[in-house]
This record gives C-alpha cells, structure tokens and sequence, in this order.
C-alpha cells in the first residue's frame, strides 16, 4: 500500500486545501434554485404580519383605531404599542446604547416608521387590512439636516428630555447624541498653525443603502405545548439575535432557536435588529401560530438600515515638499431618528479614527459629533467595516486636495508619504496599531501595470485637445491607496450589546474519516461552506470534499458574534485553523500509538502522520479518525472533536491600490469606466477565485456608491428613493470588466495570515470612483464636489466650471 | 372581493388548476401555491428580475403578472431547466464560473439566460450585457456571469456543431 501513495503534490492537491479556486459547494442547490432564503420557510397555519407606517417624518400619533381593519375577513390581529407596552417591548434597546421604538409611542420620527402590525391569513389581506387602520396624526416641524436641528428649538427625541448624560457621554443639545474625540487637539492644532501648507475641505458623503437583492424578513413560531420559540429569519447575527430575543422576551435562551437561512445578500443591512421581527416574535406568542413578515424594497429602504450621512470637514498639514505632518477631522454624523448605528460599544462613530489611512502621519485629531434627526435610523457598515468607507474616503480625498493646494502629482505624493514596511507594526496617530503592509510595493506595482506615466500624458493631450476644440471628453484618473481595518474584536475593546467578538469553530471528525463543522458566522454569498472547508483541508489533511461546513442555526452552531466587517475570515477562519490544529495534536497521539513510536517520532505531512526518517511507515487521518472511535487507545478519550473559541489579539489591516481611468462627456456627464486595476494584499489567500468574486461585486457596489445611489430626503422628510426606479442599483451595462491583482503580506498575528477581503474593493472602490470624476475636472479648477456623482451632478459641475461655453 | 377565477397552468411539464382571485401576482401563485420557490421577490417593481419565468417561450418578470393573466400558459422556472443529474449548461457555466455568490438572482439569472441564448446562440458581450441588463445582481458584478453565458453559448455552439 505505501508504495502507491501518490506523491506529496498530488495529494495536497486532492485535498482542495488553501490557496486553490475550489468551486463553490452551495452553488449546486443555488442554480437549481433549491436555496432556502427566509421567504421560502413555510410552516402549516403560518399567518403573515405587514406594517402601518408613517406617512410623516415628524408627527405626534394622537389615535390608532384599528376597529375596521379587525372586521375584514382573515385578520387575526392588530398591534400597536399600547399592546406592546405591558411586555416591555415598545421599545427596544439598540446596539448604539440608544433605545428605538418598535411601534410608534405617542410620535413617529421618520417616514416610514412602524406605526402597527397587522397579522392576518395571508399577505393580501394583510395588505388590505393595513389600508383600513386609521391613524389620526398631528404634524410636527420636520428636520433633516443635521446642522439645523442643533440649533433648533424643537425636541425630536422628548422621551430623552433633560438627559444632558448619553451613552457616549455628554450631550450639548436635546438634538445631540455624542461628542467622540480621538487623537491630541491641541498638537494637533499647533503643527497645522505652524505648517508650511495646509489644505481644508468640507465634503458630505451622502446617505446611501446597503439594498441586498433580498429584504429583510423573518419568521417567529412559538411553540407553546414544548415553550420553545423558533425564529427564521435574515440575521447576519444569529447567535446575538438569540440572545437579545431572551433578554427582551423574558424566554430563557435554551427555548430559543435562531436560524438564518440562505441569506441573499446582506452587505450590512441584516446586521440590526429591526421591529418586523420583534413585531413577528410577539405576534406568535400571541397568536400561538407561526407569524411571517417579509419587507418589501419601499419599506427596506425607507425604514431599515442606511448607511453613511457623514458631513466630513477636513484639514491636512504637509511640508513644501509634501511630506504630511498633521491632520485635523471633524464630522457632523446625521443619524436619524434614532441611535441605532451598528458599531462595537465603545466605537460610537465606528473605526473612523482609521482616517489617517496608509500615511505615517506624526499628529491627528479626530471629534464626530452624532446628532438627531428626523430621518430613518441605522448607519451601518454597507460593505465595509464600521465607518471604514467614509474614513478612507475622507483621506483619500484630503490626498488629493493637499496634491492641488502643493501643485503636487497625487500618486507621487501618496508614495512619498506611505508607511514604510519596516514601520510595521505601526501604531498610527489616532491610536490603531497596523498588523503589516507593504505599501510601496503594491502602489509601484499597480503604477506599472497601469503604465501611470503614459495615462497622465495622455491626460495632458486630451486637456489640450479639449481647449482647443477637438474633443468633448475629458479624461479622469482615479487614485485610491486604502488601508482597512476588519475583523473585529479584540474582545477586550470590541462588544456587541456586553457580547465580547470573538468567534468560533466546532468540527467533528467522522470515523470513515469525514467530517462536519460549524461555525459562528454565517454566509450571505461569501462562500464559506466553501472556503472554511478548504482552512480545514489543510490543517486535518481531510480533503475538503469530505468536510460539510453547516453555519447559522444557534442550536447546533457555537456562539459566535456572525458575520459583517469582514470578520469572518479574520475571527472564525482562525478559529477554524486552530480547530483544526487541536484535532491534529491528537491525530497525532493516535498515530504515534498505533505505529508504537513515541509522539514526537510523528510529523504530519499532507493528509497523514509518517515516522520521520521512515516516510514509508505512516497513518492517514483517515485511518487515524477510524483508529480515534474503534480502538481502545491507553489514556485517549475515544473520538476526535475539537472546539476552538478565537479572540483575535488585534484587527487585521488589508490594503490595496486601486486605478481607474475614465472618459467623461462634458455635454451630457455621462462617464465611461474604460479601465479599472484593482490591486488587493488580504494576507494569505484562501481561495483565489472567491477573492477575485468578492472583489468584483465591491467595486460594482462602490460604483453604485459613488456613481448615483443614495437615499434622498425632500424637505418634508418624504423619502425619493424608495424604489429601484430611483434607488442606483447598476445593471450589466453600466458595469465594467475589472483587471484584479495582488500582492502578499501575510497577517503576522493571525494562525494562517488571512486577512480579510470581501470590503476592502468597496472601501477603496469608492474614492477611486471619485477621485477619477473630480481628477478629470481637476485642470479647469476643481477641488472637489461631493458624491453621488450622476449624470446632472457630473453636468452640472462641468457647466459650473464654464466648460459649457 | 372580486370572485375567484379558474385557472390553468402547465410548471415545468406539469398540470395544476386552481382558484384565485384576479389580483394575485404570478410569483405568489408559484410560490406560495405550487411551492416553487426558485424564482424570488427582490424588488416588487420589475427592476430586479429575480421573479424571471419564461412564457410560452418569452422572458417575463412574473412579480408584474396576475395569475390570471397566464392562464392557460406553459411555464417554465429554474426548477425545469435541468434535473440534478442532469444540469443545463448554464447551471454547470455559472458554478464553473462563480457566476453567483448569494444565489437570490440567479435562479431568474440564468432563467433568462437560456432564453437569451435561445435568441442569439452567439453573441457578443455587449449583446450579453444588453440582453440581461432586466437582471440586477448585488454580488457579483456581473463580469463572471457575462463570463459564464459567453462560455455557455460557446459550449452548446461545440455541441450543435458536432451534432450536425
């Protein structure tokens, strides 16, 4: 048998371990269109819950008569809060320390907002019985801009009233929710008084949705005759979901069982917790039926979860040369109606103090302010970790004001300020320290790749040729270095609600040398049915084939803090390895007994244990996993299990450099993508194929971002884009093929190096998207113009610069 | 409430006949009566595509059809475009591919890219752009499903060729 042992190489690679495009294992049920989303779970007698929502941004709910909608045929119930009040569940904590209504008490604080919940036989008449609910209201003054509702005198939140103290500390103005400081001000201060140059902005990265192709939805069935409740539904958390079902509900937490299902999407809006699935959790109790409730994209974009709304105002300080020698941020955070950002504890303006981005910066300061208005509540993490986007964006376009204001090239200015690789690990200005990078060597990478030098010559001759009358189209170049920070703990510093971020991986190896795992994640299209196997792979020698990877169901999973900041393979991938490395420690005994040497006469090579100096005198894992639950081993305990709980020492910090070169037409501000070079560095790569997929669906995202997609707010606090008619999403034509590369700088604190990729091409997508715009305009005076840039923006900024003749 | 209305259908080869009001939408018929639950509701306004049937042989968005209005049609979802052991090309091009990541798009994805293919066995890229630009997908950026119906259209090009 030894003598037909495949060689090493075939072997690894029968094993579909790390660094492989293995072929996705979930895409067998997706293309037959057997995937198992929230909408799909039908259970018998489920009734369906819909929502009465607020016509108004700003009212005073002065009666709720529902009398009508209870006589239609088919509706079971109606709540409002007055139900909700005696459980305590009117009001529910948020995951910002702020609390928010789950139906509307007294007022309602942004269009949209739940006001009641029908529960009927189906979703029609659900429909229908929400027509007939009559809700009497009395119009407040609406305030949607975050400036004015600081000096306003109306109260949008009365319920904290007199409340100078908030979660984050002191509040300057019933309208203001937190001051967060970050950095030195005073030095700060004193380098930009003294510096050479300084350059200022002010720029408003606008409110925008993280839109998941499906909503959010759930499913509550409470099951009285056993006292277990059981709740599907869209949740990127699912073990947090259970545990703040119990503290809310009064249910012990072993009586609650969470899953998430296949997940379409979810890119930072199924991270919260939302009134649909409080409202259908209470609605089964009530009714002792299971209760349905499935948002549609009206309701998913007016009233669950934006992201961004950060009015930023900037000042960098350099040398004449253009070496940076301070940076000075302060933020107007808009966060509607209520605080319900979706950030660790102790981040209440997330990781925003990332914002020196890839530049050695001596000196920083950074203060966000959070303040109320009457607009929908959230500010999550679309695509990115918390608040990453706006800090990279912010820098990255404070790079290119400083270029202006010195006259200087922005790639050259960029290089010459880089944190060098033996710097690392760095610890920056506002108080993160950077695992590792390479920095200069990707940007040189991606200059020649891209030929920079020609593309800026190029530029040169279109500006001369557009003078002169020749062309119409300007052409713009698009520069972004970014650095993220992901992967969230440590639990030390980073919580949930009290809930350390750590994760998790249990793994159970079959004894005809299979195996199952589980993970404290859950997949919303990353793959990691996939590529958690390939982890495993490797580090048991048991091919990925042979591993089912099973996330997403809190009676069977570990507890782990889920899936969103690109954490999942920063916290549960190490988790995995090291799972994976507790059962080969005791591979490992097992084979040293049964080839009668002592332990450390084994060593492990592929998918087995061989004697070393005798390769031909070896174990299989295979043979090793039966051996582990058929043979009586002296002092080894049958079976080969192991758990691992990770908490992860620091964040991971992938980086990257991206270019893209567009083509403008000045006359109807229509930009064509003719090129994008994304360059990531993740750290080690698990599945290059998977990776290249990730990136590509972040740039479109940023695209979108960047390019047209936000959420409007008229005067009265209307929402105008409520629908994909006018909610940005691109389609296949607008989208551009993208040229992906990478470099290598593994994470040194994490067990395989990984480090995290599915954000970063949104987080530096963004700027580079912008950067290429205002690049374009940059010859004719423009410093900068604020996102989204659409066809009128683009027009409009062209005409505004005289370009129209 | 208006009366109910007799309606016939053929999914996927089989017969069903029912009673439903006029106003429910074809996508619920099929996913809540029939239980066919490849096609999805992504957008409730025709943008999304994810509710892609095909008709007597065209490419519809069945969130914006009553029932009704296909009585007596041949329908086909993603469920009768192959079987397990026997996938339609498309199904084996876009895992080949990663031409899906989610999954909550591709059923009415790759729906409408066998009736696209079906128009034009060979087309180009901008006509793949064009001919699935009624399909919106979140995750991938498309670049791997334009790559996947290109390779699609190329194999059963192979396949008609040596037929012949």
């Amino acid at each position: 048998m030894n003598d037909m042992a495949p060689d090493r190489e075939n072997r690894a690679a029968g094993l579909k371990g790390m660094g492989c495009s293995r072929k996705r294992v979930e895409d067998v049920r997706f293309t037959q269109g057997k995937g198992n989303y929230v909408d799909d779970v039908k259970l018998p007698g489920m009734l369906h819950g819909d929502f009465v929502r607020s016509p108004y941004a700003h009212a005073r709910v002065k009666n709720i008569d529902i009398s009508k909608a209870m006589e239609l045929d088919g509706v079971v119930a109606v709540l409002t809060a007055k139900d909700l009040e005696p459980l305590g569940l009117h009001w529910m904590p948020t995951l910002a320390g702020d609390k928010q209504m789950v139906l509307a008490d007294g007022k309602v604080l942004f269009q949209g907002q739940e006001v009641a919940f029908v529960v009927a036989r189906d979703r029609y008449v659900a429909a229908d019985a929400v027509e007939l609910v009559e809700v009497e209201y009395e119009e407040l003054p609406v305030i949607t801009n975050p400036f004015e509702a600081l000096q306003s005198d109306v109260v949008l939140r009365e319920d904290l009233e007199g409340q100078t103290e908030g979660a984050h500390g002191p509040r300057k103005h019933h309208n203001h929710i937190f001051t967060w400081e970050q950095g030195d001000e005073a030095a700060t201060n004193e380098v930009m008084d003294n510096a050479e140059v300084v350059a200022e902005e002010e720029m408003y990265y606008h409110r925008t949705h993280p839109c998941p192709l499906e909503t959010c939805g759930a499913v509550a069935s409470m099951d009285k005759v056993n006292g277990k409740l059981t709740v599907w539904g869209t949740f990127q958390a699912p073990h947090v979901v259970r545990t703040v079902a119990s503290l809310l509900s009064g249910i012990e937490e072993h009586n609650i069982r969470v899953i998430s299902p296949d997940i379409g999407g979810g890119f930072g809006n199924k991270v919260g917790v939302y009134p649909g699935y409080v409202c259908s959790i209470v609605a089964s109790i009530v009714t002792g039926v299971p209760v349905k409730w499935i948002e549609d994209r009206m309701e998913n974009l007016m009233s669950t979860a934006f992201a961004r709304d950060y009015w930023m105002k900037g000042r960098i300080s350099a040398t004449k040369d253009g070496k940076i020698t301070g940076l000075h941020c302060h933020v107007t955070a808009d966060h509607g109606g209520f605080d319900a950002c979706a950030d660790p504890t102790k981040f209440p303006a997330g990781f925003m103090n990332i914002c020196t981005g890839s530049y050695d910066i001596p000196v920083a300061y950074l203060a966000v302010d959070g303040v109320y208005t009457n607009k929908a509540p959230g500010g999550v993490s679309y695509r990115c970790s918390f608040r990453v986007t706006e800090a990279v964006y912010f820098i990255e376009r404070m790079i290119e004001v400083l270029a202006i204001e010195l006259g200087m090239d922005a790639a050259e200015l960029r290089r010459i300020n880089f944190i060098r690789k033996d710097q690392f690990p760095y610890k920056a200005a506002l108080g993160w320290e950077y695992d590792s990078g390479d920095y200069h060597t990707a940007w040189d990478k991606a200059m020649k790749a891209v030929d920079y030098d020609g593309l800026r010559k190029e530029q040169a001759e279109r500006v001369e040729a557009f003078k002169r009358g020749e062309t119409r189209s300007l052409m713009g170049i698009g520069l972004t270095f970014f650095t993220e920070i992901v992967g969230a703990g440590p639990v030390k510093n980073c919580d949930i609600l009290g809930m350390g971020m750590f994760d998790s991986c249990e793994i159970r190896i079959h004894p005809t040398g299979s195996a199952i795992a589980r993970l404290g994640t859950i997949s919303q299209g990353q793959g990691h049915a996939t590529t958690f196997a390939q982890i495993l792979a490797t580090e048991t020698g048991i091919p990925a084939d042979s591993i089912t990877i099973e996330e997403g169901d809190t009676d069977t999973a570990p507890y782990g803090l889920g899936t969103y900041g690109s954490r999942s393979t920063p916290v549960a991938g190490a988790a995995t390895a090291l799972a994976g490395r507790k059962i080969r420690a005791k591979a490992q005994m097992i084979a040293a007994y049964l080839l009668e040497v002592h332990d450390d006469d084994v060593e492990f090579d592929v998918d087995r244990f061989v004697v070393k100096g005798a390769p031909e005198r070896f174990k299989t894992m295979k043979e090793i996993a039966y051996a582990a639950y058929n043979q009586a081993i002296p002092g080894i305990e049958p079976g080969l299990e192991a758990v691992s709980y990770y908490d992860p020492p620091n964040m991971t910090y992938p980086f990257g450099a991206y270019v893209c070169v567009m083509d403008i037409d000045v006359d109807t501000g229509v930009p064509t993508i003719r090129r994008f070079y994304a360059l990531d560095d993740c750290g080690t790569r698990i599945n290059p194929m998977i990776i290249e997929g990730q990136v590509h669906g972040g740039l479109t995202e940023a695209l979108a971002v960047a390019l047209g997609q936000e959420i409007a707010y008229d005067d009265l606090g209307n929402v105008k884009t409520g629908t994909l008619m006018d909610f940005f999403l691109p389609t296949m034509v607008e989208v551009p093929n993208y040229e992906t590369d990478h470099t290598v700088t593994p994470s040194p604190h994490h067990p395989i190096g990984a480090k995290g990729v599915g954000e970063s091409p949104h987080v530096g997508g963004v700027p580079c998207f912008s950067n290429a715009i205002q690049d374009a305009f940059r010859p004719f005076g423009l410093r900068h113009t604020n996102m989204p840039h659409d066809h009128w923006r683009i027009w409009k900024t062209a005409n505004d610069l005289g370009l129209h003749g | 409430m208006a009366d109910k209305m007799h309606i016939k259908l053929k999914v996927n080869g089989a017969d069903h006949e029912f009673l439903a009001e006029p106003r429910e939408l074809l996508i619920y018929a099929l996913r809540e009566r029939l239980g066919i639950t490849g096609p999805h509701v992504g957008c409730d306004t025709s943008h999304c595509g994810a509710c892609t049937v095909t008709i007597d042989g065209k490419s519809v968005k069945s969130c914006t059809m009553f029932v009704a209005q296909a009585n007596g049609a041949d329908i086909t979802t993603i469920e009768g475009l192959g079987s397990p052991d026997a996938l339609h090309v498309l199904q084996e091009k876009f895992r080949e591919h990663h031409g899906l990541q989610c999954g909550f798009c591709t059923p009415g994805m790759i729906t409408r890219a066998v009736k696209l293919l079906e128009e034009n066995p060979n087309p180009s890229e901008e006509e793949v752009r064009f001919g699935m630009a009624g399909n919106l997908c979140r995750c991938t950026g498309y670049q791997n499903i334009v790559k996947s119906i290109l390779a699609a259209a190329a194999e059963m090009n192979t396949v008609k060729e040596a037929a012949e």
